[in-house]
This record gives structure tokens, C-alpha cells and sequence, in this order.
């Protein structure tokens, strides 16, 4: 466990140094938030008939989009993949550690930091500012976080099998591109998913990636609330703890393939 | 008229200091503190056309700090430097078609491409008249033995090869000034021969001036008649080697290669300094016994297989002047 | 001006034979943007599906508008794209190599990193625009077929501009600032749909600060013959991608102030 916190505490330590970015990459994510609202309630104003979601709700949702879209499996972290493409992931495989756990805990750390700093500023512009709402309640306000939390393993889940895919090349590197783009358009980040056709809601129900987003905003509605709730975040579990499963798997075919052709 | 006129140079940059520790980053959110280093501290010298110049010091003395500033990438934070005529920063790009600069660890040449693409693209970027063109790049390719590499793309260049290719590509536009740094680092036994021989044909038979600046003293020792030392910003010395070795010492240095392992020698007014089975190297000072002394005294006495005289190795000699002068 | 048409005409050769040596990634970068590209007009088009019109506006409009900025911005990253990687290319140190040819240094950027064939972004921009005013079917007279191309290529210019700005911005700062890329990418989101429905202090700043309104809004409004709810004349529709070209001129202004930064301060 304590190597797994060693790399996350550096991580964050090293991510405190880009104050510039931190600032810019807030102010823009102000910015486009702003953009998003407008364009989402003047599509309010113009449909007449009722919406799976009201207005006020969909820009909680937006807000909440933007506060923690570093959450989103957008990409491998560029040491991982300057790594893997130069052939140097062979000492990885000499580390003590288990080799999965371990790249999943630097995805991991490469997101948590991140997107904490990144939300706590924003959502409290935001609700000053553009009318975000608090949380539904307090039950809502804790099944958030714990929303939160599988939602943060299941997009680390994600980025790991693409950081894996990545041992084989140029195919893998496709692969990881399309998983990532499928992942953060069915999330929910660039629609909330009730607003998607209603014919696809069966489809999006089932799939993995609308637990990164969508879960965890609608815990924080509580538009998600008793059962269902439950139900979601163990949909949440479930799909990351089979993602990891087939991480493993793959990530052993891959070491094998590895060490046979010598790197 | 001087080719190159250095001033009172000085250059001082500010670095932000970053605090150790988690909550050192936390405290430099708010507030960054900064610290000056003075990389240049009041830099004089004047290079006459056609000199070959030796620019030495150790890492972070304010080599390239100069060679920048000459070239034009960098403005000076005080004292002035004319370039055949210009001021570098001032007036960069009528200067820099003046000049060839050439990065021992860095290609000019573009990495996918042949050779001759390269040389092609940097014609259009000078604005070389095509004739002119061709005949300084066949000159070149004559002189460099580049005709086999031509249509070779850089990457699969080897660093030798490489480095003739980038010494071609500096020449292109018939500079008047070369300024080389480190150039043969890296490079194999033959490569810096080769390197060094075109340096030297260069500035012998077109009058190039040449500014070397590197930590290989056999560049040093081969190339230069004039060499500049700095350290920390300040010129330490500048003169001939000869007069540098004179500064520090009159120490020579004999080799000797023996005929049997077993043989111990021992000599008044000569010091023992290494031996590694059959060579020893000996240290005398030609003022107490000459070397020919040296040599029939030892000749008559063992059995030695080969001898040769030398003189105290250049890096010795810097080290020494670092000492004197920085202490 | 003619040396430096036929530098950049060199470069282009250049990159494409660069290219031509990496097939693979070519094609796997095309549908990547293809796909992504895609993407954001699923999710134009779902919006409407569900909403029926936006403003007044309907699909087929939006997608008037979708399509020139799609091809814009994807003019713009294939001629700009070396101010994209100018990051690596300052960290490297091989921006000093620039520095030390007597060219200017826009231009040696911009042609160090050519993509002509961005084909993805731009293909889909194409079929999407194509698909609009053919269902409006728009009466292409020549002045609005120039008007057509002029916003194009303003845009083109405009968010060149933008990622030379993003450029020059790693003068002072090394942090590679992915951030920014929201700008260039979140402009496009935005011109995507009519300015009619931002409010005031927004449609200002897209008209006269990143005028990438005058480079989307107002011309399609002149080629779809709509009438302005903002008021704007036909003459100002016709002359505002105007905008995007005075825009990119202030922003390589921007860039040299930055170069001046860089040669007092070194790396």
C-alpha cells in the first residue's frame, strides 16, 4: 500500500508547481461552462415539451461536467507513453510491485490531484456565480462522493487498459484513442445522458461510462436516490472491477508477448 | 578592423527558487521567490579576420552564454559586441546570414529527409543566388567527402557522418564567422580527425574565423593558436597556449615504455608519477636537467623500449589556472 | 512576400514527403479526428432531435453553420500546426536554430510542422455543410460564394491566430498548457450555434475580441439570407471575415513581443 501512496503524494507535489496552468486551465473551464449553459437553455427555451430533466438540473449537470472533468479518461499520462514507446516499460517488469496495481495507481494518482483542485474552485464559482445548485440533501451530498469515488476507478480502470493497449503499438494506439473518445461521449460530459434519444437510453443504461459522469451527477440531484441508487454504483463497481479484470488479463498476454519477442 | 569586438559583456539572469517539500509547493503558489546568477560578469576580447579561437571553461562558465549572445539569440544585460560591423541582437537577421553556427549535439538537418534536401531547403532559407549555390555545395561536398551521403536521410546518418553534413550545411551561405560548440563530442578517433582536419583547411585555405568552444583539449591542442579561458563569467586568460603552459608551469612530461617489467627507475631531478606495468610516465623540469640529459641519462642505464617527451596534459595546465585565478 | 510564399510552398513539400514515410499514423490519425469530429455533430444533432430548433434555427441551418467552422479550424491546424508543437520544439532548444536563420520566425514555425491533408475534420466539415445547404437549398449566387470562401479563410487566419497565441505563451511559461487547446476547441463549439443565443458581454467577445462570430455568424446569416434578431447589416455580414485576418496580424504581433522575451531571457 505505502509505495502505491508514496506515488500519488509525489505525483500531487509535482502538480502544485504549475500555477499558471492551474489558473489558466480554471478560468477557461469558467469560461466554457458559461458557453454551455447558454446553449443548453436557449435549447430549454426553444423545445416546448416537457425534458427527462429540467433546465435548473441540466445546469447543475454542466457545471458539474466542468468541475470534474479531469475525471474523464482523456488520456494516458505522456510519461507512460514516451515509456512504453521507447521500450524502457521493460524495467517496469522488474519492479517488486504487481505490475497492473501499480500502473493503475500512477493513473490514479495522475488523475486524483488533478481534478480535486480542479472541482473544489470551480463548483464554488459556479454556485456563486452561474446558479450550479448544492447537493439535493445531505444523503445526496455523501452518495455523491461515494459515486465519486467508483467513478474515479472505474475511468482509472479505463485508462489503464489503454495505457496497456499501448504495448502493442500502432494498433493499440488506435484502440486507446477510440476507447477514450467512446468513453467521454457516452459519459455524459458533452450530453447529459437523459437528454440523449430516448431510443438509446436502454443501450447507454448498460454500458460502463455513463457511471464516470452521469451516475455520480444524478446522485448529486438526487434524481438517483434509494435503490436505484445503489443499483448505479454497483453497476459503477461492477463494470470497473471487470475492466480491471480484462486489464489484468490483457496486461499478461502483453508482458508474455513482451518478454518472448525481447522487447 | 576586428572581426569580432566583445566589451564589458555582462549578462545576469533571475531564476525562481522553488522551496523543497510539499508544503514549500503549496507556499510557492502564492509567492515565487527569485535569485540572480550572473552568467556573464563583464566579458572583453577582440577577434582579428581568419583567427581560430579556442573558447574554454568549465560547465556553466558562460561559454555558451557568449557564443548566444555573439550570435544574436541572446541580449546582453550590459556592455556592448560588434559583429563584422553589427550589433548581433540588434539587427538578427541581416547578422545571422553572416554567420555559421554549428551544435556538436544538435542537427540543423532536417531528420527525415536526404542530405541533399536539407542543403536545398537551407539554399531557399539564405536566399543563395542557385549558382553560387552549386558551387559552394559541390566545393563543400568535395572537401567534406560527402558525395556518397547525399541522398542518405540524416537519421541514419552516424555521428561523424552527421557532423560533416552539419559543418556543410553551416558553410552554405559562405559565412565569414563559424562559431563551432563542441564539435567532436561523441565522436569516434577517426571522426575527430576528420573533423578537426576540415576545421583547420577551413580557416587555413578561405580565411574563415573560427570560434571553437569545447572541453576536448586535443581540439584544442590541434586547432588553436589563441585561446580565451573563462570561468564564471570573468575571462581568465587569453593568449596562446604556449604562453599559458609558461603561466602555470615548465613542467614536461617523458613516457617510457620499458623492455622488462621488473626494472625500477629512479633518477634525480625526476619524478616517478604513474606506472602501469610496462609504461611510466616521468615529470621533470627542464630547467634543472635538460630533456636530452634526461634521455641519456635513462638510455644508458635501463632497458627501455620506446621513449617519447610531452608536454604537461592541457587539462592539468586549466585545472591549475582555475585554481590560481578563482581561489 | 514572394521569398516567403515560396519558402512556405518548400516547406510544404517537405512535410508531405515526411509524411509519406508514416502511412500508418496518417490513417489512424485521420479516423481519430474523423471520428471525434463526428462525434460533435452527434451531439448537435441529438440536441435537436429532442429540442426541435434552437433560436429560430433549425438542423439543417446549424449544420450551415457547423460545417465552415469545421473546415476552417481544419485549415488552420494543418497550416498552424507548428505553433501546436512549439512547446517541444522551446523545451528541445531547437527554437535557438530558428534564431539563427535570417528568416522570420512565424514563418519558420509554421512550416516546421505542415499537416495539408487534416482530412478527418475536414472531410466531415464538408459533408455536414454540404448536407445543410443542400436541404435549405441555398441560392449560391457569386457574391455569396465568395463571401463563403472569404469566411473560410478567415477563419483559417483566425484560428491560426489562436494557436499562435497558445505559442507564445511558452515563452514565459514551460508548462505545456493542454488547457488551452479548450480554446481553439471549445471556439469551434460555440460558433457551432447561432450568437443569437448568448448573451450580450458573450456576442461582444466573440465579435470583437476572438471575432470568431464574423467568421461563422454573420456571413452564413448573409448566405442563408436571414434576417439579423442582433441587427447587423448586410454590408457588416459581408465584410466581417475581415475580422479574422486583422485578428491573426495582432496575434503574430503578440508573438513577436514574445520572441523579444525569449532573446532577453534565453531558455
Amino acid at each position: 500500500m505505502r509505495p502505491y501512496l508514496a506515488i500519488v503524494s509525489a505525483r500531487t507535489r509535482m502538480l502544485l508547481q504549475y500555477r499558471a496552468a492551474a489558473i489558466a486551465g480554471f478560468g477557461t473551464q469558467l469560461f466554457w461552462g458559461w458557453i454551455r449553459v447558454a446553449i443548453f437553455t436557449a435549447f430549454f427555451q426553444s423545445g416546448g415539451a416537457a425534458q427527462p430533466m429540467t433546465l435548473t438540473d441540466t445546469i447543475t449537470y454542466l457545471w458539474l461536467t466542468q468541475a470534474l472533468l479531469l475525471l474523464l479518461p482523456f488520456r494516458i499520462d505522456a510519461e507512460m507513453q514516451a515509456m512504453v514507446r521507447d521500450g524502457s516499460v521493460a524495467y517496469e517488469l522488474t519492479r517488486p510491485a504487481d505490475l497492473y496495481w501499480y500502473w493503475f495507481s500512477r493513473q490514479l494518482a495522475a488523475r486524483v490531484a488533478p481534478t480535486i483542485l480542479r472541482a473544489g474552485p470551480l463548483m464554488l464559482a459556479a454556485g456563486i456565480l452561474f446558479g450550479m445548485q448544492p447537493p439535493a440533501s445531505w444523503l445526496a451530498a455523501g452518495l455523491f462522493l461515494l459515486g465519486f469515488l467508483c467513478a474515479l476507478m472505474l475511468s482509472t480502470a479505463i485508462t489503464t487498459l489503454m495505457a496497456i493497449s499501448l504495448l502493442w503499438t500502432t494498433t493499440g494506439d488506435g484502440l486507446a484513442r477510440l476507447l477514450s473518445l467512446v468513453a467521454q461521449f457516452l459519459s455524459g460530459s458533452y450530453v447529459p445522458i437523459l437528454l440523449f434519444p430516448d431510443w438509446s437510453q436502454p443501450i447507454l443504461a448498460v454500458l460502463p461510462f455513463r457511471g464516470i459522469m452521469d451516475t455520480p451527477f444524478r446522485l448529486y440531484l438526487g434524481t438517483l436516490a434509494g435503490p436505484e441508487a445503489a443499483c448505479a454504483m454497483l453497476h459503477q463497481l461492477l463494470w470497473a472491477s471487470l475492466l480491471v479484470l480484462l486489464g489484468r488479463a490483457i496486461l499478461a498476454r502483453g508482458v508474455t508477448r513482451m518478454v518472448v519477442q525481447g522487447g | 578592423m576586428a572581426a569580432i569586438t566583445v566589451e564589458n559583456l555582462v549578462k545576469t539572469y533571475t531564476v525562481a527558487e522553488r522551496r523543497p517539500g510539499t508544503w514549500g509547493a503549496l507556499t510557492s503558489l502564492a509567492h515565487r521567490r527569485q535569485r540572480e546568477v550572473h552568467a556573464l560578469a563583464g566579458v572583453s576580447f577582440s577577434i582579428q579576420p581568419g583567427e581560430l579561437v579556442g573558447y574554454i571553461g568549465p560547465n556553466g562558465a558562460g561559454k555558451s552564454t557568449t557564443v548566444k549572445i555573439l550570435s544574436g539569440i541572446l541580449v546582453p544585460s550590459g556592455g556592448s559586441a560588434t559583429v563584422l560591423g553589427r550589433v548581433p541582437w540588434e539587427q538578427r537577421i541581416a547578422h545571422v546570414a553572416q554567420i555559421g553556427v554549428v551544435f556538436g549535439q544538435r542537427t540543423q538537418l532536417w531528420w527525415d529527409l536526404p542530405v541533399t534536401e536539407s542543403f536545398d531547403l537551407l539554399r531557399e532559407i539564405y536566399r543563395v543566388p542557385p549558382d553560387q549555390y552549386r558551387r559552394t555545395r559541390d566545393e563543400l561536398v568535395d572537401i567534406m567527402n560527402l558525395a556518397g551521403l547525399l541522398d542518405t536521410p540524416v537519421r541514419q546518418l552516424s555521428l561523424g557522418q552527421r557532423m560533416r553534413c552539419d559543418l556543410a550545411a553551416a558553410l552554405l551561405h559562405r559565412p565569414q564567422i563559424l562559431f563551432l560548440d563542441e564539435p567532436t563530442i561523441g565522436l569516434d578517433a577517426v571522426a575527430k580527425l576528420a573533423v578537426r582536419d576540415l576545421v583547420r583547411r577551413l580557416n587555413r585555405e578561405q580565411g574563415l574565423t573560427v570560434i571553437l568552444t569545447t572541453h576536448d583539449m586535443d581540439d584544442i591542442e590541434s586547432l588553436c593558436t589563441r585561446v580565451i579561458l573563462i570561468n564564471e563569467g570573468r575571462i581568465l586568460l587569453d593568449g596562446t597556449l604556449e604562453h599559458m603552459r609558461q603561466m602555470v608551469t615548465t613542467e614536461r612530461r617523458m613516457a617510457i615504455i620499458l623492455a622488462d617489467e621488473a626494472t625500477w627507475i629512479e633518477v634525480e631531478d625526476a619524478q616517478v608519477l604513474h606506472r602501469d606495468g610496462l609504461r611510466l610516465t616521468l615529470s621533470f623540469d627542464p630547467e634543472r636537467i635538460s630533456a636530452a640529459q634526461l634521455i641519456g641519462d635513462i638510455s644508458s642505464r635501463y632497458a627501455i623500449r620506446d621513449l617519447y617527451v610531452e608536454n604537461a596534459p592541457i587539462e592539468e595546465i586549466v585545472a591549475q589556472i582555475y585554481m590560481d585565478r578563482t581561489a | 512576400m514572394r521569398g516567403t510564399l515560396s519558402l512556405y510552398g518548400h516547406y510544404i513539400g517537405v512535410s508531405v514527403r515526411s509524411q509519406m514515410q508514416y502511412r500508418a499514423s496518417f490513417l489512424m490519425l485521420t479516423l481519430a479526428t474523423l471520428l471525434t469530429s463526428g462525434m460533435e455533430f452527434l451531439v448537435t444533432w441529438s440536441l435537436f432531435d429532442r429540442f426541435g430548433s434552437l433560436a429560430g434555427w433549425t438542423l439543417a441551418e446549424a449544420a450551415v453553420l457547423y460545417g465552415i467552422v469545421n473546415v476552417s479550424f481544419a485549415l488552420a491546424e494543418g497550416i498552424a500546426r507548428g505553433f501546436d508543437e512549439f512547446a517541444i520544439m522551446i523545451r528541445s532548444g531547437t527554437f535557438d536554430r530558428l534564431l539563427l536563420r535570417p528568416r522570420g520566425t512565424a514563418l519558420q514555425v509554421a512550416g516546421s510542422h505542415i499537416q495539408l491533408l487534416r482530412i478527418g475534420r475536414l472531410a466531415q466539415g464538408l459533408i455536414v455543410f454540404a448536407w445543410g445547404v443542400g436541404v435549405l437549398e441555398v441560392a449560391w449566387t457569386l457574391p455569396r460564394v465568395a463571401l463563403c470562401l472569404a469566411a473560410i479563410c478567415g477563419g483559417a487566419a483566425l484560428f491560426s491566430g489562436l494557436m499562435v497565441l497558445q505559442a507564445t505563451f511558452c515563452f514565459w511559461s514551460t508548462e505545456s498548457l493542454e488547457i488551452f487547446n479548450t480554446m481553439t476547441y471549445g471556439g469551434v463549439e460555440t460558433t457551432q450555434y447561432p450568437l443569437s443565443i448568448y448573451r450580450a458581454e458573450l456576442r461582444q467577445f466573440f465579435t470583437y475580441i476572438v471575432p470568431l462570430a464574423t467568421v461563422t455568424y454573420f456571413p452564413v446569416l448573409a448566405i442563408l439570407g436571414r434576417s439579423d434578431p442582433l441587427g447587423s447589416t448586410l454590408a457588416f455580414q459581408y465584410a466581417s471575415p475581415l475580422f479574422g485576418f486583422i485578428f491573426l496580424v495582432v496575434c503574430l504581433q503578440v508573438w513577436e513581443f514574445g520572441v523579444r522575451h525569449y532573446h532577453s531571457t534565453g531558455s
